[in-house]
This record gives structure tokens, C-alpha cells and sequence, in this order.
């Protein structure tokens, strides 16, 4: 039997009995599709994730106060035992190091806000010109903070979206002077809408020079201290500097603790990732399962079709065509199945995509690949067991079942 | 030498805890071109015979010469090329393939064979064509009358020009019109030199044979051939 005549006798018999193919090929594009859907969804929150962490700007050290390590004694411990904090001073040296491109002093705390007689709960950031371009931020109307000298506390503020809305309504806000707390301060500028970066949204904030907010807050420490690099390499020196400079600032004491944005990233990738295998592991058991349906579906119709068998034989059919036919039959509605089931995976992603715009859920290459591949191999490997089967049967005893 | 030869061909069926011995120690010669009808009532194991005759079935014992060449410990798939190339069968119940149509089931052996489609179409046409069917090629088996079905069964039986036709109550689902014209219709091929051996209940159809082979709990109890006929 030639190949032709075996996949025009394989599609034949695969048509012929039209209720069992469709069953067949729906359990498989199932399988398939819930591969594919199901990876879609998980890599859609992976990459989620991956791009808020992104917008907070890659190339990114974030210096925190205190240190959670233990280690030996060191000159600094007879000085002090509790951490020192970190200063403005420290954001002024950190910027002259030469793989430093950008350096933003935090101090973050709450207070009112008050215009006019309206009154509101703010959240208060203290920091730098750079910040703006750190975060990606951008200013709507008027001008972001100034650049100056970190220590001066120029009493201007620039304001967030929503604030801006609630306080001064379609009244232009620029120029106009605020009560932040016990200080007045001059409006400078509005932020545009917020950019996206876990969950800290510029729209309810209040942005004041450093010294201003530390003046405000009666304090001389940083919350953090964002330091941008001069490209993605300089990261892993740059971090090196930055922690040789602090340490001598602070007499040979590590008490701060410096964080890169690739580990943070890297961990939430590696923590979503396992998500993502695991949903995947999920849908391949829906595809075991429609393969041991299609070995089911096959021998059924091995034994639908036993008479036919037997009359191959009688007319001179080998024990090898036999199989052929049936394992054709086999690889065809599989592929089909898989075919469909791929159809039908990349709607279901595409519909997510449409009620979920946030949600990037298109499906990785592997998982499809995987998905399809999966789906031909185990109806090929069911398909063999049906096939031998058919093949092995006695002319006789297959004859005579009708 | 004849084209068959059987010697000592015992066949016995395991049916639970007891032996049924559906031939027993059976000699039987046929020459190129004869007319053989089996009968014999059920049970007498002439179905059986014709099993082993067309390779379906082994026997227990014995030696099954065909053409010369010791069929029986051939292979299966050795065995299913003999049946390809030299052996048609005829069945009670036509088995033809139902999603097939008329044209494609005369067509199967062929292409089991693997003869070229192109090859194939011109040999179906005139097969067809010899048997009546010209205008029921794209009909399937459901479409067709039970003579048509039988003719349609036996030009798929024909058409590799078989050495030897084999028919198992070829007439037995046929009405009396249709089956004397199915049993005219093999007769013809046996006139053209096929070796024709049918299994018949049919006293009538038993008559025209050349060679009467009668069979009673397995084995061979009479074996008559009657003289040529006048021409």
C-alpha cells in the first residue's frame, strides 16, 4: 500500500465515522487548548509583573538604611551599635562616583494638605530633580522639583493628578501657594497622569524638595536613596563603588543595605516562572488524558471496524499496512485535534487579552510547541497500541465478527 | 502435480475445556480449472476447509501444497501476499466496505497491492464494466441491490485474476433470480480457467458442479465427479 493510499484510506475511515472523530479531535483541541490558554494566562502575570518592576527604571541600586546580616566585629562597632542613618551628605557623595548617572534622596511621610479651606491626608515625598527621570515620571503642567543642592529647602511642591483635581478643580493650580503641614509652599508644577510601578502611584502625591520634607518631618535621615547607573553593566561595579563609599563615609561600617533591581525581578521571574511550569503541568495532564481518550477512541474502532480488518487480510492486507491505516488514522485526527486545539487556545488568549488589557497573556512559543507536539505524540502512541492490535488479529476470527 | 494438495490436515478448535475437531486427517487434491462445490450440513467443517484453503485459518497438522510450494508454515504477512496475488474470495455476506463506494471496493486489493491509482482506475472501470456495474461505480453498499453487492464482491475477488476463487455460500442471501445469476456469473470466471471451490447448502447449485465434495463431522465422506457433460 502505498504512502498516498494510506492516508486517502486513513482520512476515509477517519470521515466515515463522523461522531467519533469529532469526539476525538474535540478531547485533543481541549488538551490543547487548555495548554495554551493556561500558559497564556500564567506568562501573561509573569510578564505583568516583569514590566511593573521595569517601569521603576532597570539600570536602578536602591540603598536602604541598616543591615539585617551578621557579621564580625568591625572599628565601627565600638563607636555605635544601632544603624547609622542615611543622609543627604551620603545621596551628594554618591553622585560624584563616576558610574553614578542619577541620584534621588526618598523621605516619604503623611500629612495634610490644605487649600483654601479643603483639607486632605497626603502622602508626602521628599526628593530630588532626578527622581522625575528615574521613575519615568512626567510633569503635566508647570515644572518638575528644581536642581539644586540637596540640603536647601526651597519651599515649592509639585503635586499630584488627583490632588490637583480635588484641591484647586479647573483652577490652574501653578503658582498657587499650599499649606503642607506647617509650611506654606508654592506650587510648581502637576504630575501627568501616573505611570504604572507597584502600586506607588504619583497621582496622590505631594513631591517637596528633600530638605523641605525632612524639615517638615523633623528628621535628618533617608527613607532610600535611588541611585541610576550609567547603563545595565555599570550595575554590578556601581554597586561596588557605591558600597566602598558608604563604608567609608560610616567608619568602615556596612549598616545599610543595597538592593538591585535584578534581584527583585529576578525573584519575582523565577517565583512566576515555577508558576507558569506548574500551570503547564496542569494543562499536560489534560493532554495525557485526551491521549488515553484517543487510545480509547482508536480501539473502539478497532473493534467497530474488526470485520473490515479481517476483510483487508482475506483480500491480502499485511499485518504492517494494517497498522499503517491505523495508525494514520490516528496521527490525522490528532493533528487535527491539535490543530483545532491550537485555534481555539490562541481565542481563548486573545479574549482574555480582551478583558484583561493589563494582562499581556499571549501564550509562550514552548508551551504551544510543547502543547502541539504533546498532543501528536500521545495520539501516535495510543494510536500504536489500537494499530497492533488491529494488525494482530486472526483473518479468521475477524471475519466472522460482523 | 495439482494446484492443491492437502495431506493429513487436522484442525481442532479449543472451546473451553473440551476439543472440537473441525477437520479431521483431510486429503484432498484439485487441478488447475476445476469446479468444486463443498456441502455438507453445518457443522461438517466445509467453512473450515475453506478457510485453510484461502490461508485465513492454520491447521493443527498436516500439509497444504499450493502450487508446489508448502503454504503452511509461511508467515503471516508471507501468507497475506499468496492471498494478495493468487487467491479471491466470495462471502455469504459480501463484506464490502461501507463508506467505500462500489468502484473503491473492487479497487482495495489493488491497492493493498499498491498498483498505481492511475493503473488501478482503468482495471476497476473494466472490471465494472464485465460485471454490469458501469453505472453503480460511485454507489455505496447501501445504495446497491444484494445481486449487485455479490457482483461487486466478486469483481473485488477477481480482480487481481486470482489462480483460485473461493465462495462461501455465495447465493445464500440471494432471492433464487439473483442467485442462479451469481452462481452463472462464477461459473463463467471457471470457464475462463479459474479454479472455482464453493461451499453451498444448495442441492441445486451442488448439481452443476463438476466435482462434488461431501463432508460429514470433519472429514471427507464422498467425493464424486461427475464426466464432462455433453457439449
Amino acid at each position: 500500500m502505498s504512502p498516498a493510499d494510506t492516508l486517502r484510506f486513513a482520512s476515509r475511515a477517519a470521515l466515515g465515522y463522523p461522531l467519533r472523530s469529532a469526539l476525538m479531535v474535540l478531547a485533543m483541541s481541549i488538551g490543547v487548548a487548555a495548554v495554551v490558554m493556561l500558559t497564556a494566562l500564567g506568562d501573561g502575570a509573569r510578564r505583568y509583573v516583569v514590566e511593573e518592576f521595569s517601569a521603576l527604571g532597570a539600570n536602578l541600586l536602591i540603598v536602604l538604611p541598616g543591615r539585617t546580616e551578621t557579621g564580625g566585629v568591625n572599628p565601627g562597632s565600638f563607636v555605635s551599635s544601632t544603624p547609622r542613618d542615611l543622609t543627604n551628605d551620603d545621596a551628594a557623595a554618591l553622585l560624584r562616583l563616576p558610574l553614578v548617572l542619577r541620584v534621588a534622596p526618598l523621605t516619604v511621610g503623611n500629612s495634610e494638605i490644605s487649600v483654601g479651606g479643603r483639607l486632605r491626608e497626603v502622602m508626602v515625598v521628599g526628593t530630588s530633580a532626578d527622581y522625575l527621570d528615574i521613575r519615568g515620571f512626567g510633569v503635566a503642567s508647570g515644572q518638575f522639583l528644581p536642581r539644586e543642592d540637596f540640603g536647601r529647602a526651597s519651599a515649592v511642591a509639585v503635586i499630584g493628578e488627583t490632588i490637583r483635581a480635588e484641591l484647586f478643580g479647573n483652577q490652574n493650580a501653578i503658582g498657587r501657594m499650599i499649606r503642607l503641614g506647617d509650611h506654606r509652599l508654592r506650587v510648581i508644577g502637576t504630575m501627568g497622569p501616573a505611570g504604572r510601578g507597584l502600586g506607588m502611584n504619583s497621582d496622590e502625591l505631594v513631591l517637596v524638595p528633600v530638605a523641605t520634607a525632612q524639615a517638615m518631618f523633623n528628621t535628618g535621615a533617608l527613607f532610600r536613596i535611588m541611585v541610576e547607573t550609567r547603563g545595565r553593566e555599570a550595575l554590578a561595579p556601581a554597586q561596588r563603588q557605591l558600597e566602598d563609599l558608604l563604608k567609608a563615609r560610616r567608619d568602615g561600617e556596612f549598616d545599610f543595605t543595597v538592593i538591585t533591581q535584578d534581584a527583585v525581578l529576578g525573584t519575582f521571574d523565577r517565583i512566576l516562572g515555577a508558576l507558569t511550569l506548574g500551570v503547564a503541568g496542569i494543562a499536560a495532564i489534560s493532554l495525557a488524558v485526551a491521549g488515553i481518550l484517543v487510545m480509547n477512541v482508536m480501539l473502539v474502532a478497532v473493534t467497530q471496524r474488526t470485520g473490515e480488518i479481517g476483510l483487508l487480510k482475506a483480500l491480502g492486507a499485511s499485518g504492517r499496512a494494517i497498522r499503517l491505516a491505523f495508525l494514520t488514522e490516528a496521527g490525522l485526527l490528532s493533528l487535527a485535534g491539535a490543530l483545532a486545539g491550537f485555534a481555539l487556545g490562541h481565542a481563548g488568549a486573545w479574549a482574555i487579552r480582551l478583558a484583561f488589557p493589563a494582562l499581556p497573556a499571549w501564550p509562550p512559543d514552548w508551551a504551544v510547541a510543547a502543547a502541539v507536539g504533546t498532543a501528536l505524540g500521545t495520539g501516535l502512541l495510543f494510536g500504536v497500541m489500537p494499530a497492533r492490535r488491529a494488525a494482530a488479529l486472526d483473518p479468521v476470527q475477524a471475519l466472522m465478527k460482523r | 502435480m495439482a494446484q492443491i494438495e492437502l495431506d493429513g490436515i487436522d484442525r481442532i478448535f479449543q472451546l473451553g475445556d473440551s476439543q472440537v475437531h473441525a477437520l479431521r486427517d483431510v486429503a484432498l487434491h484439485i487441478e488447475a480449472g476445476e469446479y468444486v462445490a463443498v456441502m455438507g450440513p453445518s457443522g461438517s467443517g466445509k467453512s473450515t476447509l475453506l478457510n485453510l484453503l484461502g490461508l485465513l485459518d492454520r491447521p493443527n497438522a498436516g500439509h497444504y501444497r499450493l502450487e508446489g510450494r508448502d503454504v503452511t508454515t509461511l508467515s503471516a504477512d508471507e501468507q497475506a501476499a499468496v492471498r494478495s496475488a493468487r487467491i479471491g474470495f466470495v462471502f455469504q455476506s459480501f463484506h464490502l466496505v461501507p463508506r467505500l463506494t462500489a468502484a473503491e471496493n473492487v479497487a482495495l486489493p489493488l491497492m493493498l497491492a499498491g498498483i498505481p491509482a492511475h493503473e488501478r482506475a482503468s482495471r476497476v472501470a473494466r472490471a465494472l464494466r464485465d460485471f454490469g456495474l458501469e453505472g453503480r461505480a460511485h454507489h455505496r453498499p447501501d445504495e446497491l441491490s444484494g445481486g449487485q453487492r455479490q457482483r461487486v464482491a466478486i469483481a473485488r475477488a477477481t480482480i487481481m485474476r486470482p489462480a483460485l476463487l473461493l465462495a462461501d455460500e455465495p447465493t445464500g442471501n440471494l432471492d433464487r433470480a439473483t442467485g442462479q445469476e451469481v452462481t452463472a456469473l462464477l461459473e463463467d470466471l471457471n470457464a475462463a480457467g479459474m479454479t472455482l471451490i464453493v461451499v453451498t447448502h444448495d442441492p441445486t447449485m451442488g448439481e452443476r458442479a463438476r466435482r462434488r465434495v461431501l463432508m460429514e463431522d470433519g472429514a471427507i465422506r464422498e467425493d464424486l465427479r461427475r464426466s464432462p457433460e455433453p457439449a
